[in-house]
């Protein structure tokens, strides 16, 4: 069989939170926690970097807000204008609220699409799911997964870093043929 | 269930009493939650459903008699050219803005009690939201040119009034429902894991498993997670403080006495979180009661959201005054005439009702004892929903039915139909909700163990820590 990750679990936040930290300066690099809930701190105890989801919702949001702007100047300044209540045709106050709505649309979007896209989802088959035992990391378990292509896996002294880490249970989840 | 400890008061972690009792841990979270979805349905879940079903059953027919027989089935005639539709539309909006209220401003406020409430909240919203949707679609006329509303390029080479408020109304109340529901699946993905993998039967493991998209709590996806959420409230918070501020510019916007005012836009906010709130507290009275969630949604959130009650009521009870005041204060003969004309004209029946519900009945609220008796926040709630109800109502129709001209004036009576419309859209509702609460879980169960004091990766070991608090406590008295 050929492996695909090796999943540790851990009994608490805390045992998990120790965890990471002991695999982050291990020098692991292409590993992952799975916890039920979003643990606090757990980011640095991983030594991840800032998401950049951000400058995703920034710059659609900015471009929704400006879409709808310059849709209302164009439609009332060139397609169509119309003098509606002696309202002028660039009336650029009467367009705010329609701007302000099309930004927070583009941003939700981004925020949401940007979020699935950056975690690589719907993914809906993964090798961690033939995991034993980790079906429960969605109620109470709290996991660490080491893929076997990362540079330094190696079954036997990944595993025994693991349970020095305080994990409770150790296995190696194969590959899905 | 365990009973309640003396352990449970304490959250070692905050270093204030627990929000969640029972001394629960993560995963008897997630069977109190799971329970009712799982579970036979329960014959009250039924006598809930069925009357809800039947009243959405009449809004179809009444929706399909207003499209075969025209808007003349309704009882609006000039003067009063909007009245139950537009007081259906801005009520149900109104509804749904407590539960974003809910899920984004105190989740930016950082106030945890709130993960006990925020999904059944947001879905309330949703809901809502729906309702409101159908009446500015039906109440057009011609249905089947409705499509006018959006902007969309045609042969005619027509577009839409972006100048005008009730164009800006389209576009706020679409994107906040869009909005509305995107916040609540994105919360909902982590839940539908979990039911996911509780799924018995392959049909469950499948439908939830398709909308859970493969979740499985990596960390590195927690990441990208918590900034969209968190960027949603953002966004949430403008947009729903917008929206209502929107749509008393359909009203604000024109040149009607009782509606040209530029108190509105915060007025109606206030207005619209008061009631919403109610409508929670209704809903969350019958579910935790139906679903034994007692120890999940305690008398403590009922204290916090009358809290709420009480502070928009008088929010909104100071913008009646303060109404009153402008309109004499103007000097306008016509702004003065509508106001004395609404508290004491022909509708001065509908004008006391919604000050004796919005504004006295809530004074109760003052006493913690009434703010933590089931009866009578259920009693309370209902009240605030139907003196809502009656200010939007009041706002419409008294300002119309005495027009600039005394020989236009009239007296709105609703029709059978205007009744129907209303009731339906109940039906709608309460449809919706008991689907909700059948087939998704209603509580957030990932966002309630965020706030168990075991949670936390620092938190210190359970049997010290709570003889500490205790002891501080006892220290600063």
């Amino acid at each position: 069989m050929t492996p695909a990750l090796i999943l540790a679990e851990f009994s608490t936040p805390a045992a998990l939170y120790r965890g990471c930290e002991r695999v982050r300066d291990a020098g692991y690099t292409r590993w992952d926690a799975h916890s039920p809930f979003p643990v606090h701190g757990l980011d640095g105890a991983m030594g991840m970097k800032r998401s950049m989801l951000p400058w995703i919702i920034l710059v659609l949001g900015l471009g929704g807000a400006a879409t709808g702007f310059l849709l209302q100047a164009w439609v009332h300044s060139m397609a169509y204008p119309l003098t509606i209540s002696g309202k002028p045709h660039f009336a650029w106050p009467a367009y705010v609220p329609i701007t302000f709505e099309l930004g927070v649309l583009g941003g939700a979007l981004a925020a949401v699409f940007g979020m699935l896209g950056l975690n690589q989802l719907p993914r809906h088959h993964h090798p961690i799911f033939d995991g034993s035992r980790f079906s429960r990391f969605s109620d109470d378990a709290f996991f660490i997964s080491i893929e076997a292509a990362d540079a330094k896996f190696d079954r036997e002294a990944t595993a025994k870093l693991l349970s020095a880490a305080g994990a409770t249970h150790v296995e190696i989840v194969p590959e899905t043929p | 269930m365990a009973p309640i400890d003396e352990n449970d008061r304490y959250d070692p972690v905050a270093g204030r009493p627990t929000l969640i009792l029972g001394g629960h841990d993560f995963h008897s979270i997630t069977e109190a939650v799971a329970r009712p979805v799982e579970g036979k349905t329960p014959l009250a879940w039924w006598l809930c459903f069925l009357p809800s079903l039947a009243l959405l059953g009449l809004l179809g027919v009444a929706v399909s008699w207003l499209f075969w027989e025209g808007i003349g089935v309704w009882g609006l005639n000039v003067p009063v050219g909007w009245a139950w539709d537009i007081t259906n539309f801005v009520f149900w909006v109104g509804i749904g803005h407590a539960g974003t209220l809910i899920s984004a401003i105190l989740f930016l406020f950082r106030q945890k009690w709130r993960t006990s409430i925020n999904r059944a909240a947001e879905a309330m919203t949703i809901f809502a939201v729906m309702c409101a949707l159908i009446f500015p679609g039906i109440h057009v006329g011609r249905v089947w040119v409705a499509y006018f509303m959006f902007p969309i390029p045609n042969q005619m080479g027509m577009w839409p009034n972006f100048r005008s408020p009730l164009l800006w109304d389209v576009f706020a109340v679409s994107i906040y429902g869009t909005v509305s529901a995107l916040f609540w699946y994105v919360g909902l993905i982590p839940d539908l894991a979990t039911m996911r993998d509780r799924a018995k039967t392959a049909v469950r493991q499948r439908v939830y498993g398709f909308f859970a998209l493969g979740w499985r709590g990596s960390n590195r996806h927690w990441q990208h997670y918590e900034v969209a959420y968190l960027t949603l409230a953002g966004l949430a918070t403008p947009l729903v403080l917008s929206v209502h501020s929107i749509v008393s510019m359909d009203f604000a916007v024109s040149q009607i006495p009782g509606w040209h005012t530029t108190i509105f836009p915060p007025y109606f906010v206030a207005g619209a979180i008061f009631s919403g709130f109610a409508m929670v507290i209704t809903l969350m009275v019958i579910c935790r009661s139906a679903f034994g969630l007692d120890q999940i949604i305690t008398l403590r959130h009922f204290d916090y959201m009358a809290k709420i009650i009480l502070v928009t009521g008088t929010m909104v009870g100071y913008a009646y005054g303060m109404e009153f005041f402008i309109a004499w204060y103007s000097g306008s003969p016509y702004e003065l005439f509508t106001f004395t004309n609404r508290a004491m004209g022909p509708y001065a029946w509908a004008y006391w009702t919604m000050i004796s519900c919005n504004v006295i009945s809530p004074q109760v609220f003052w006493f913690k004892k009434a703010r933590t008796s089931i009866p009578i926040l259920f009693v309370m709630s209902i009240f605030v929903n139907i003196g809502m109800w009656f200010e939007r109502f009041v706002i419409i129709v008294t300002s119309l039915h005495r027009d600039f001209l005394p020989s236009a004036w009239s007296y709105f009576r609703p029709t059978i139909w205007d009744v129907s419309c209303l009731l339906g859209s109940f039906g709608l509702f309460f449809t919706m909700f008991c689907l909700f609460v059948r087939f998704l879980p209603m509580v957030a169960t990932a966002e309630v163990k965020t706030v168990l004091p075991q949670a936390d990766p620092h938190a210190h070991p359970p049997d010290h820590a709570p003889a500490t608090a205790r002891l501080a406590e006892e220290g600063a008295h």
